[in-house]
């Protein structure tokens, strides 16, 4: 795969129908509009190296409440902007005298975002069995830009980590990451997950990390 | 003229040793504040500045806030040891006013519309002056933007021409400002397009005209710099990993 470093303005292509991601066209030409990696296959994609998660719909979120008014619960979800999760996607119907008792302030959920409006007003869902508040396990923070990395292709990555280390993992896409298992899966999980943070643009990362715990877990036993 | 000339040429070379169309030597380092989304420390001479980006973020006051997208905000500020005669601190007529061209220098590059109701905020530190800081201040800012991550149509490079003993010379430093005929700061945007035009003193139309081409010519080399540093920055996080690090949350 070719790959570069641009900075913004950097001329990617002639040719205005390879546009992509983090890129923009200028009198038929494509230049970047972040200082990333750029991608060359069909489309030229630029892959920032830091920056602010933005919602979008779909995505998979990890938020804590920080405030709770009349019908909504505020969650802070990583962002320049707040999430709101209304009374009625809590996955039972509940009073909205009771809405602390469910969600208080401070409490952490697995959430998605159901809608995002020209005026970034998120809506957040709970209702989903895989969504909901999370009680046990660790809550762990990465950039954002990291997550497609940690996913990997078609869930390759993250498959084979939560198989290898033994441990159920939930992915935000705002780089927030639930972990969940033994003490010392969770402790090999997070060591892990460090690397791929790390790590993220270098090439050849799944085979590496297939390695990595195979060393680790032959160290334990 | 009369002796000043003297003073500012010795066998054709300025006070520095430099020749008329010579940049003063420049040092960029990205990425130097851990609190900060971005950051950048720039030399040009004798100036040091460092620049910080927070963003976006929410916006406070709200009043400020923009519906329809994000506002940035740049505050140019001098420490009170960055001059000679200590500088008072605080805000005043001429950081405000630097504060503005320099704010609207940039922000044609940005893509506000991309994060409505935020903001993004820009701080410039001067630490040590020695004429340019505000082209200083703007090199900074830019690198600091990209080092955020925001995206930007181009990056912005900024120079100065000048004048003294009729001579139109590159980067006045501080003797060439203070006791020059003129100083003309522009910024602009590596293909040519001038986001800041300034001038104090008077020029010719024709000495106007070559110190443009004069000062766009140094903000080209600037901007290779520009790139290189971050350029530089990418390979060092490749090189040896690990400085940023995952925080384990409770």
């Amino acid at each position: 795969m070719d790959r570069k470093v641009v900075v913004p303005g950097d001329l990617l292509s002639e040719d205005a129908k390879r546009s992509g991601e983090g890129t923009y066209v200028k009198n038929g030409s494509v230049y970047s509009l972040l200082y990333g990696l750029a991608n060359f296959r069909d489309k030229i994609n630029v892959i920032p190296l830091a920056g602010k998660y933005v919602p979008v719909p779909g995505d998979n979120v990890i938020g804590v409440v920080k405030d709770i008014t009349f019908s909504n619960w505020i969650v802070d979800i990583n962002s320049p902007y707040d999430g709101l999760l209304h009374i009625s996607e809590f996955p039972k119907r509940i009073e909205s005298e009771e809405m602390s008792k469910h969600l208080h302030i401070g409490s952490s959920i697995m959430t998605r975002v159901t809608d995002v409006d020209p005026t970034m007003k998120v809506e957040l869902t709970l209702n989903d069995k895989k969504l909901g508040l999370i009680k046990a396990g660790q809550v762990i923070e990465i950039s954002h830009t990291r997550v497609p990395r940690l996913i990997g292709k078609g869930g390759s990555m993250i498959s084979m980590l939560k198989k290898e280390v033994n441990c159920n993992i939930f992915v935000g896409q705002n780089g927030r990451i639930w972990i969940h298992g033994g003490t010392e899966d969770m402790d090999l999980a997070l060591k892990t997950i460090t690397l791929i943070d790390r790590e993220a643009h270098t090439n050849g990362l799944t085979d590496r990390i297939v390695d990595f715990l195979k060393t680790e877990k032959g160290a334990r036993s | 003229m009369d002796e000043t000339d003297i003073s500012f040429f010795k066998d054709g070379l300025r006070l520095d040793g430099r020749k008329a169309d010579q940049l003063r030597p420049v040092k960029i380092e990205v990425g130097v504040l851990a609190r900060a989304d971005g950051s950048c420390y720039i030399e040009m001479g004798g100036n040091k500045v460092i620049a910080a980006v927070y963003g976006p973020r929410e916006v406070h006051p709200r009043h400020l806030q923009e519906a329809t997208r994000a506002i940035v905000r740049y505050r140019y500020n001098m420490a009170s040891f960055s001059v000679e005669d200590r500088k008072r601190p605080g805000p005043d007529r001429r950081s405000q006013e630097l504060s503005k061209v320099s704010r609207e220098a940039l922000e044609p590059v940005i893509l506000t519309s991309f994060f409505p109701r935020s903001v993004i905020d820009v701080f410039v530190e001067v630490l040590q002056a020695d004429a340019g800081t505000r082209t200083a201040g703007i090199n900074a800012a830019a690198v600091a933007l990209a080092d955020a991550g925001i995206p930007m149509k181009s990056m912005i490079s900024s120079c100065a021409a000048g004048k003294v003993a009729d001579t139109i010379i590159l980067d006045p430093m501080k003797e060439e400002d203070n006791f020059g005929q003129a100083d003309l700061p522009i910024a602009m945007t590596p293909n040519g397009d001038i986001t800041l035009l300034q001038m104090d003193g008077g020029l010719t139309p024709d000495e106007f005209q070559r110190a443009v081409e004069m000062a766009m010519k140094g903000a080209r080399d600037i901007y290779e710099l520009q790139r290189d540093a971050l350029v530089k920055k990418y390979s060092q996080m490749v090189e040896q990993p690990g400085r940023e690090e995952v925080h384990v949350c409770d």
